[in-house]
């Protein structure tokens, strides 16, 4: 079971990595870290049959900040777009310096 | 205030804090010499009550030309027509109206000390604890002893004739209350300063005349010239205060007290182990004394004070103030006697500002100026007198220098009141005070002349006036000093004694020029100022008339013995002298102990007696001789007079190159390196390092910052590399 | 009076009210509309002020402190809202209180501009100054210190001049990096002496040796000496003082200042007694306090702009604090305290008196004024009594503490003494030429002709300053004897235990000391390194004593309430044999 779980994780994560650092689009950005989220969520759960119930206590604590992520970066997601009629991130800078 | 002296006044004692003890055990014994000082303290408080009225009133009216000023009216627009407003009228009532009541609260209290016989000086008070530590005690109370009465007296008695004088010759100024509230408050310092229980006290006295000196030296503010021979004053008078500063730090250091009584009897206990220190003490007491006092070399700012009004130049530049530098060697005589040294130094500084003023006194064209350098060389004599252990002569010659130099300054007052009057009226813009400008008044103003031919024949120390004497008796100390079989320093006296000869001469010589300049010769006036010019109103010339009895008769206070034949026998032997005994007993025994009695006669030979006649057939020969010679000549007006001087004649003008050299040695230094100070140490140095170090941490973020791209993806990738790097670090071999 | 204090139960509300009262102004001010700020806050600090003053009756001169409440603030690290007042305090809080009313009123016209904030942040001032002045727990005075640097440096960096930004920077940056050493000192004094709290007491009892006491002092110091300033610390001062706000200009030189001097007499000396009898330590200072004193007084001279000049003279008078107060004798530290009185109250009134002119002229050019005695005569009155005051004129207020900080200094350093007492030629070679310049010359500047009078507003705001001036200069007898038993109690902590230490140098390096003028550092850095070197490690029996002082100490601190026991010194602490 393991065996194919963790591997797994990985691969999201890795793919959740990729995503965020490559896409430009705010919006896809999220996804991408949503991604990464979930794949740590796999591997709490796969681990918990193993090291105890706390994993899986653990990814309720990931999805409540997720979800309270989601609607706070969304929100400022869209306060940026109102401004700058786009979500491409390369296009803003407005916290350098 | 509380209503009278309290308890503690009957009783000599040591410590205040301990006076209800001293007092009972003082008390029978000391039955027959009990004297209650007769509201000691209200001769203090009068002046200052008179200045509180004359301020408020200076305050409203210059706030009243002030409103004028601003609504575009001239500087000087105070109208007095329609009548002087109250605030003109009232000060010549308050003002010397306070003096007055002082003098006769003084002669009162004088009256009573004289029938007294006091051996001890009685402390009325203490009114309040000034400064109280638990190491320190300061008392606010007077000291009444012989000294601090004769002082009492001369402040309040002369200061009220130059107060009532000033009625007339301040009239017509727009401060007419600033004027009067400033002499009060003078006044009352000097009475702090002389009448003051301890040196802090006097302290007080001394600094608080300093002031009163730089505000009527800048009276007339709104002059440049005159505002900056103020603030020169003041200056050089701190020099000489820092030195009092550290005096009483000395002594209190070394004793433990700084009020009079505690400090004479322990001085000898406490310095009889290390006359270095008490040395020390006295050397710093002159060093106070010689600023104040102007002697050489911090005499250079009394010339200048001649910028305020010519009455204040009587009162404090030529009767008082100045003389407080003889007064505090007088006071501190018990300190001084343990120090042979220091009295040399003070006998040798007072020769040397003596002769040196003297001669600069020759060449000055300035009415003002002449008195004033006249002034620093009489003071020059009382500071031999003092230095020579002479106190009583030092004070008697400060009183009656204090009754003939201020009738001068009043008779000059006069004579520039009335110049200027006069250019004023023909609209000339010469020098009133300048005396080739001069010339020809006896005529015009024969009462002036009178009275200042008087003053200048006492100066001059022609007998029997006030001058003989008293200056006769500095000289004749000066010799005798010189012959005193313990006197290690024996020939340096015969030098100031010869000193002290030649200055009289000179004395005589400048006198005699400055009157001939000023009432003979041809009149260098125009017709129209002629008219113009005439004798001061009554209330100038009285107290010219008082002062002038005075200058004559002021001699019989001290008539030595081997003198007394001069005036007939009419005069009290040695009065004065009697008088100060209690005061300068403890310096005598101190000084014939370690010295042993002064000579019989001087380092030539001859008694005092021989030597009076000498210097009296001396001064009247020049007296003489000058006024024979100097009433020819015909003087040119100071516009005509453009002869380049040379040599000699040079630097007397320039009054021996004093103020210049100041200028080079200390004025410019100190300011280029106050300027250095400012722009390198502070702006370059001490900034730099401060400014580098914020620079250097600019830095450090800026390359920091270049990280900061603003774009989070490359920001998520250099996370991703880091949590690789880590783990690589971690797991990998 | 004191039955009337009694009445109200004075004792027990007032120092809350020092504290909390300006806060409780501040929420006023901020809950009120802009328009009514400056009255909200005026009559707020007028409470405190009036308030403040029955302490003249209520506090009993003693040792010890007076008044005193604790309670725990973070049980977690043993700190406590603890406060108390000492002779020492005294005086600095009734400075403050009567400060900001002052202040609030001479703001009326110069702040325009958010009001709100600006009094606001006013009142915020003023209860940490209170705060500094009153916490005996160090955490909390670690709080307060810093507090006051919050406000101060709004205030600057609002309402002041052209370079303001570079003012409030220089002066936050520089004062937080003292006060951070001090912080770090603080810990460790709390975790070296174990006791688990931060109370004044604990700190005291900590049991330190030489080396680490040198090395807090210097921590400790390094705070204090900016503050106050100390050359070469002081350059943030002037920089300060010319941009900020006259507000800003007069809480900082009557009160901000007074805090480093302050936290001199109230931690160094007692804390780190060892450190501070040290030669070396002792040189330094007065060193540095002698060289502010006259190196202050030549570059205020040359100043073109008034304000530059009045805040160099700070430097020099603070000068005086530091010399009197490391004479390390009665008479010094006394007068060190009456030199920071009158000196919050001269130089503030001189900033009133500069910011009044600034107000008229908008130029604090010296130049550019003259003959202002003509067309203002109040003013000018002022203005030379605020002058003479300055330069310790006797009979005004400066004098007294010069006075006797410069014959405390001299009972034991004479040399030195005399070096500082040529600070009172310099005083007056700074101070009238500018007088002159401004008052007095001729009127020559049409602008200046119709330069306006004091308004009553103002003469309001200066007639309360220039009669303590004279007060204080005339009967300073009540100040000294509320002060004298805390100084007292000091000295006695400094003397406690350092004879035992430093007994062994004593001879060698007191020589050197009298020895020692103002620039040789390589002397100091000498005598310092051989000092160190012969003390450490303390020797044996130094631990039995410590052991003993730390229990008298624990027994004096329940015995704090026995005030006003007729031996100075005595009702605090019990302290061993004084030691010569």
């Amino acid at each position: 079971m393991l065996t194919y779980a963790l591997p797994l994780s990985a691969a999201l994560f890795a793919i959740g990595t990729l995503g965020v650092v490559v896409r430009r689009n705010a919006i896809v950005m999220f996804l991408c870290i949503e991604l990464q989220l979930n794949a740590v969520n796999l591997a709490f759960v796969a681990l918990s049959r193993q090291v105890g119930i706390e994993g899986q206590l653990f990814v309720f604590f990931v999805m409540t900040v997720a979800a309270a992520e989601a609607a706070v970066g969304l929100a400022i997601i869209i306060a940026v777009f109102r401004h700058q009629r786009t979500v491409q991130v390369d296009r803003f800078n407005l916290l350098r310096w | 205030m509380p209503s009278s002296s309290s308890s503690g006044a009957t009783a000599p004692f040591a410590d205040p804090a301990s006076s209800a003890l001293s007092e009972a055990a003082a008390l029978p014994v000391q039955q027959a010499a009990v004297w209650e000082p007769f509201l000691p303290w209200m001769v203090v408080l009068l002046p200052l009550l008179g200045f509180v009225a004359n301020g408020l009133l200076a305050l409203v009216s210059a706030t009243r030309s002030a409103a004028a000023v601003r609504a575009g009216g001239t500087e000087d627009s105070l109208s007095l027509d329609g009548g002087r407003p109250r605030t003109h009228r009232w000060p010549t009532y308050i003002g010397p109206g306070v003096m007055i009541a002082a003098f006769l609260l003084a002669i009162v209290n004088f009256a009573g000390m004289l029938g007294a016989d006091l051996h001890e000086p009685v402390v009325a008070g203490p009114y309040w604890t000034w400064l109280a530590t638990s190491s320190l005690r300061i008392d606010v109370a007077l000291h009444l002893d012989q000294l601090s009465m004769i002082m009492m007296l001369v402040v309040t008695g002369v200061g009220s004739l130059i107060h009532v004088f000033s009625v007339g010759y301040m009239r017509d100024d727009p401060g007419y209350p600033r004027y009067f509230a400033y002499l009060n408050l003078f006044v009352f310092f000097m009475l702090v300063l002389v009448l003051g229980a301890g040196y802090p006290l006097m302290f007080v006295g001394w600094e608080g005349v300093g002031l009163c000196s730089y505000l009527l030296i800048g009276y007339w503010f709104a002059d440049r010239e005159k505002a900056d021979a103020g603030k020169k004053a003041f200056i050089v008078n701190r020099i000489g205060d820092f030195g009092f500063l550290l005096a009483m730090f000395l002594l209190f250091d070394n004793i433990g007290a700084l009020d009079f009584v505690s400090v004479f009897e322990g001085a000898e206990a406490a310095f009889s182990d290390n006359r270095a220190l008490v040395t020390t003490a006295t050397l710093l007491f002159m060093l106070g004394a010689a600023g104040k006092s102007a002697q050489v070399p911090l005499h250079v700012w009394l010339p200048d004070a001649m910028a305020g009004p010519t009455p204040v130049s009587a009162l404090i530049h030529a009767a008082t103030m100045v003389t407080a530098g003889v007064y505090v060697i007088a006071r501190s005589s018990a300190l001084f006697a343990l120090a042979p040294a220091s009295q040399a130094v003070v006998a040798g500084i007072g020769a040397l500002t003596a002769l040196l003023a003297a001669t600069i006194a020759l060449r000055q064209y300035d009415i003002k100026k002449v008195l004033a350098y006249s002034t620093v060389s009489q003071l020059g004599f009382m500071f031999l007198a003092a230095g020579v252990g002479a106190y009583t002569a030092a004070v008697f010659h400060l009183v009656t220098h204090a009754f003939f130099k201020a009738l001068l300054f009043l008779g000059a007052g006069a004579v520039i009141h009335s110049l200027h009057h006069a250019f004023h009226e023909t609209g000339s813009k010469a020098d009133a005070q300048d005396m080739r400008n001069m010339g020809g008044l006896r005529a015009k103003m024969p009462v002036t002349w009178a009275v200042m031919g008087i003053a200048t024949l006492a100066i001059a120390g022609v007998w029997p006036l006030a001058g003989f004497f008293s200056k006769d008796e500095i000289i004749w100390y000066a010799g005798a000093w010189a012959g005193a079989p313990g006197n290690a320093n024996g020939s340096w006296y015969v030098v100031f004694w010869v000193v002290a000869l030649a200055t009289a001469l000179l004395t005589a010589f400048y006198m005699t020029r400055l009157m001939v300049m000023t009432f003979h010769g041809r009149s260098r006036l125009g017709d129209a100022e002629q008219r113009h010019v005439h004798d001061s109103p009554w209330v100038m010339r009285a107290p010219l008339i008082v002062l002038a009895v005075l200058s004559v008769a002021g001699g019989l206070l001290n008539v030595p013995e081997s003198l007394r034949v001069l005036v007939f026998g009419a005069a009290p032997f040695e009065w004065l002298h009697h008088w100060l005994e209690p005061v300068t007993h403890a310096a005598a025994e101190i000084q014939v102990a370690g010295m042993g009695e002064a000579a019989h006669q001087s380092p030539v030979g001859g008694g005092e007696l021989t030597w009076a006649l000498i210097s009296t057939v001396a001064a009247l020969a020049v007296v003489g001789g000058a006024f024979a010679v100097l009433r020819k000549r015909l003087y040119r007006t100071a516009a005509e007079d453009a002869d380049p001087r040379t040599g000699l004649a040079l630097a007397l003008e320039r009054k021996w190159y004093f103020d210049e050299a100041y200028d080079r040695a200390v004025v410019r230094p100190v300011l280029a390196l106050s300027r250095w100070c400012w722009k390198i140490v502070d702006g370059i140095v001490i900034d730099g390092f401060v400014n580098l170090a914020a620079a250097l941490a600019r830095l450090a973020g800026w390359t920091t910052s270049l990280f900061h791209t603003g774009q989070v993806n490359t920001y998520a990738f250099v996370l991703a590399l880091g949590v690789l790097a880590v783990l690589g670090a971690v797991y990998l071999p | 009076m004191t039955s009337l204090l009694a009445s109200v139960a004075y004792e027990t509300w007032i120092l809350h009210f020092l504290v909390l009262g300006p806060v409780a102004g501040m929420i006023h001010v901020l809950a009120s509309p802009a328009e009514r700020a400056k009255r909200i806050a005026l009559g707020w600090s007028v409470a405190v002020f009036a308030a403040s003053t029955g302490l003249w009756w209520a506090f009993e001169p003693g040792a010890g402190f007076a008044f005193r409440f604790a309670t725990p603030w973070i049980s977690l690290w043993g700190v406590e809202y603890a406060l108390g007042l000492d002779g020492i305090s005294l005086f600095m809080v009734l400075l403050s209180t009567l400060t900001t009313p002052v202040v609030v009123l001479a703001s009326f016209r110069y702040v325009a501009t958010r009001q709100k904030a600006f009094y606001a942040l006013v009142m915020l001032l003023a209860a940490g100054v209170s705060g500094v002045f009153l916490a005996t727990d160090v955490f909390l005075f670690y709080v307060f210190f810093e507090l006051t640097l919050v406000p101060m440096y709004f205030i600057v960096g609002i309402w002041g001049g052209e370079r303001r930004i570079y003012a409030a920077v220089k002066f936050f940056l520089y004062t937080a990096l003292g006060s951070l050493l001090m912080l770090v000192a603080i810990l460790y004094v709390y975790f070296s002496a174990g006791t688990g709290s931060f109370s004044y007491e604990a700190f005291l009892a900590a049991d330190l040796t030489l080396t680490e006491q040198l090395w807090l002092f210097a921590a400790f110091a390094a705070a204090f000496a900016i503050k106050v300033p100390v050359f070469p610390l002081h350059t943030w001062l002037p920089d300060a003082h010319v941009e900020a706000p006259t507000p800003g200009s007069v809480v900082l030189a009557a009160v901000l200042l007074k805090i480093g001097a302050y936290g001199f007499l109230r931690f160094l000396l007692p804390l780190f007694p060892d450190a501070v009898q040290h030669p070396a330590v002792t040189a330094t200072m007065l060193a540095l306090g002698t060289a502010g004193i006259v190196y202050a007084a030549w570059v205020a001279a040359v100043q073109p702009d008034a304000k530059k000049l009045v805040a160099y003279t700070s430097v020099a008078h603070m000068g005086f604090v530091v010399v009197g107060v490391f004479a390390l004798t009665v008479n010094g530290l006394q007068g060190g305290l009456m030199v920071m009185l009158s000196h919050g109250v001269s130089t503030g009134a001189l900033f009133l008196l500069l910011g009044m002119m600034y107000e008229r002229r908008h130029t604090r050019r010296i130049e550019d004024f003259g003959g202002l005695a003509r067309v203002a005569p109040l003013f000018s009155t002022a203005f030379v009594i605020t002058a003479l005051a300055s330069i310790g004129l006797p009979g005004t207020s400066g004098f007294v503490g010069e006075f006797l900080a410069l014959l405390g200094l001299f009972e034991r350093h004479p040399v030195v003494a005399a070096v500082a007492a040529t600070g009172v030629i310099f005083a007056a070679y700074y101070m009238l030429p500018m007088v002159q310049k401004i008052l007095f010359n001729e009127l020559d500047k049409p602008e200046n002709r119709s330069f306006p009078d004091l308004s009553r507003r103002e003469a309001v705001v200066l007639a309360p300053l220039v009669a303590l001036m004279i007060w204080v200069g005339v009967h300073p007898a009540p100040f000294l004897e509320r002060m004298g038993p805390s100084v007292e109690a000091v000295l006695e902590q400094v003397d406690r235990d350092a004879g035992v230490l430093l007994e062994a140098v004593e001879p060698g390096v007191g020589a050197a000391l009298e020895q020692v003028e103002p620039g040789t550092g390589a002397v100091l850095e000498q005598v310092s390194q051989s000092a160190i070197g012969a003390v450490s490690p303390p020797p044996a029996s130094d631990d039995i004593a410590r052991a003993a002082e730390r229990d008298a100490t624990a027994t004096g601190n329940t015995g704090q309430a026995s005030r006003g026991a007729a031996e100075p010194g005595a009702g605090g602490r019990e302290t061993p044999e004084r030691r010569p």
